[in-house]
């Protein structure tokens, strides 16, 4: 198997491929990139924090028009992971609107972007129909 | 001169027509604004004390002292501002807090942009991904993201935002926001100041290019070129000039710029809910009115998807009833809150400076009975809203003048 390495650090890879978060040790926000202080409350410790592997679709977009080398159509979202905010794409899904609704059940799921030089494939993420 | 419990007054304001000006650079359609504003005070550069001049895509640029180069440098203090679309009524509010602090009676505030022609504001081109990756930024991404995680670009940000208050709210669909864009384009028919004022039917705006669903192009604010202007006056100075002055003078009755304080999702979606929220209660406590006393409202449509929720967050419907609250006819221009009838950001234009010191001048010019064709009869109370993604909100409600 190619060596792998995630598309973002908050993507954990492996047999059970999951989103980590740096938690706010004192009120619980959870943030996906580092913080000097917490937002919230203005705390400095923080901890990692594992996501949710399925929620369910808060609000989504079809992007039909993106900047140049975005392949379109995709459908952008906001997946509520047992309250914690996660931004994906929806993978698997046909994106059109009958396809695609806010409170469809979804997990999380990979797909390797693409190969470097070296042979290492970037793995990316997203969310997929439950029982789709 | 002024005190810390001074009245803030709109002596003069202007805006330039919003659209194509390829032969006028910034500094010409600012300058442009800038002398219909104070001819319109009826005052000089030289009774300016202080300008806050806003300026969102060469924001590096000394613009405000750009324009006293053009129109008279008399040495008085310039804040260049930028605050996304937020930044002309930060601008105001600059020029506002310096006359209502005392330190002057005086003030000028513009917004200009040079934006015809642009594409899309965020979320950037992808090239070919590295040779080999490697991680960097704040996420130790190994490639572009943008597409990948989502999107980055305002269409579907906004998509979004309207997206999400159906889901918690229900009562919408494509055909309801795209009404909403019918509406506005409707209004811009009326405005000679508007960068696009063709109706369209419902039809044509839900068979135009989808950009990203469902904003579909016309539902989308019109990036153009633009400026607007205005100078404000403290109440003590303004009862030493003309009755006339006097008379045309608007009052602004509350002044509120905020930034959207930490709630659980909204460094995942912008959250532009509650900044308007309490940008807007904070307001109407302020002037001592409320939503029911307004004649007409500008408010922030940069996508015909933003223009739903802002009915709720500045309190023109009831929580949750802003789907309703529409069909109801309410926000035309002969429904009981009239909305953009300007033909707001979608059909008027969205020159990001420039934005909240027009939405000023519109409402303005109403309440000065002066609005032409477009004038919404015996109006007296308005409110003008901006939001700037970071975020910022601001709100401003003005009054007709008693004199």
């Amino acid at each position: 198997m190619a060596k792998q390495i995630p598309l973002v650090d908050y993507l954990v890879l492996g047999d059970d491929p999951h989103l980590v978060a740096h938690e706010c040790t004192s009120c619980g926000a959870r943030f996906f990139d580092r913080r000097n202080a917490c937002a919230s409350c203005g705390n400095t410790e923080f901890k990692p924090a594992d996501i949710a592997t399925t929620g369910e679709v808060r609000t989504f977009t079809i992007v039909s028009f993106a900047a140049p080398g975005i392949p379109v159509p995709f459908v952008a979202a906001v997946v509520d992971c047992e309250g914690t905010s996660v931004r994906a794409n929806l993978l698997n899904v046909t994106p059109d609107a009958e396809h695609v609704s806010t409170g469809m059940k979804v997990r999380l799921a990979t797909e390797v972007i693409g190969k470097d030089d070296e042979g290492t494939e970037a793995v990316g993420f997203g969310f997929e129909p439950l029982g789709g | 001169m002024a005190s810390a419990s001074e009245e803030l007054w709109i002596l003069g304001i202007d805006m330039t027509k919003f659209g194509k000006h390829p032969d006028k650079d910034l500094v010409d359609l600012a300058s442009e604004a800038v002398q219909g504003a104070l001819a319109d005070a009826g005052v000089t550069m030289k009774d300016i004390g202080i300008i806050g001049a806003g300026n969102l895509m060469m924001a590096m640029a000394p613009t405000g002292q750009m324009v006293q180069k053009q129109l008279g440098q008399t040495g008085i203090p310039v804040y260049n501002v930028s605050n996304a679309c937020a930044t002309g009524a930060t601008a105001l509010r600059v020029a506002a807090m310096a006359v209502k602090a005392g330190e002057t009676d005086m003030g000028l505030a513009f917004g200009v942009e040079k934006l015809a022609g642009a594409g899309l504001l965020a979320g950037g081109s992808r090239g070919a991904d590295a040779n080999t990756w490697t991680p960097h930024g704040r996420y130790g991404a190994v490639a572009a993201v943008d597409g990948r995680i989502g999107t980055e670009i305002m269409p579907g940000v906004f998509a979004q935002i309207g997206l999400e208050y159906g889901h918690k709210y229900g009562g919408t669909s494509f055909e309801l926001f795209a009404k909403i864009s019918e509406k506005n384009h409707s209004h811009s028919a009326l405005n000679p100041k508007a960068a696009y004022t063709k109706k369209m039917s419902l039809d044509e705006i839900m068979n135009d290019v989808m950009i990203a669903y469902p904003n579909t192009r016309p539902m989308c604010s019109a990036n153009c070129d633009g400026a607007a202007a205005a100078v404000i006056v403290s109440g003590s100075k303004l009862k030493t000039l003309s009755k006339e002055q006097q008379k045309r003078a608007v009052k602004i009755s509350a002044s509120i710029l905020t930034t959207d304080p930490f709630e659980e999702a909204c460094q995942i979606l912008p959250n532009v809910n509650t900044l308007t929220r309490n940008a807007a209660k904070q307001a109407y406590e302020q002037a001592g009115v409320g939503p029911a006393d307004l004649d007409l409202v500008e408010l922030h449509d940069c996508f015909a998807t933003a223009e739903l929720v802002h009915y709720d967050n500045l309190g023109l419907c009831e929580e949750g009833g802003a789907a309703d609250f529409f069909e109801s006819g309410a926000t035309w221009r002969d429904g009981k809150t009239p909305v953009n009838v300007s033909g707001g950001l979608e059909s008027k234009g969205h020159p990001i400076a420039a934005t909240g010191i027009a939405n000023i001048w519109e409402v303005a010019t109403h309440l000065r009975g002066e609005a032409g064709d477009r004038q919404i009869e015996g109006a007296k109370v308005g409110l003008a809203h901006v939001i700037g993604l970071g975020s910022a909100c601001g709100v401003h409600i003005l009054e007709k003048s008693a004199a």
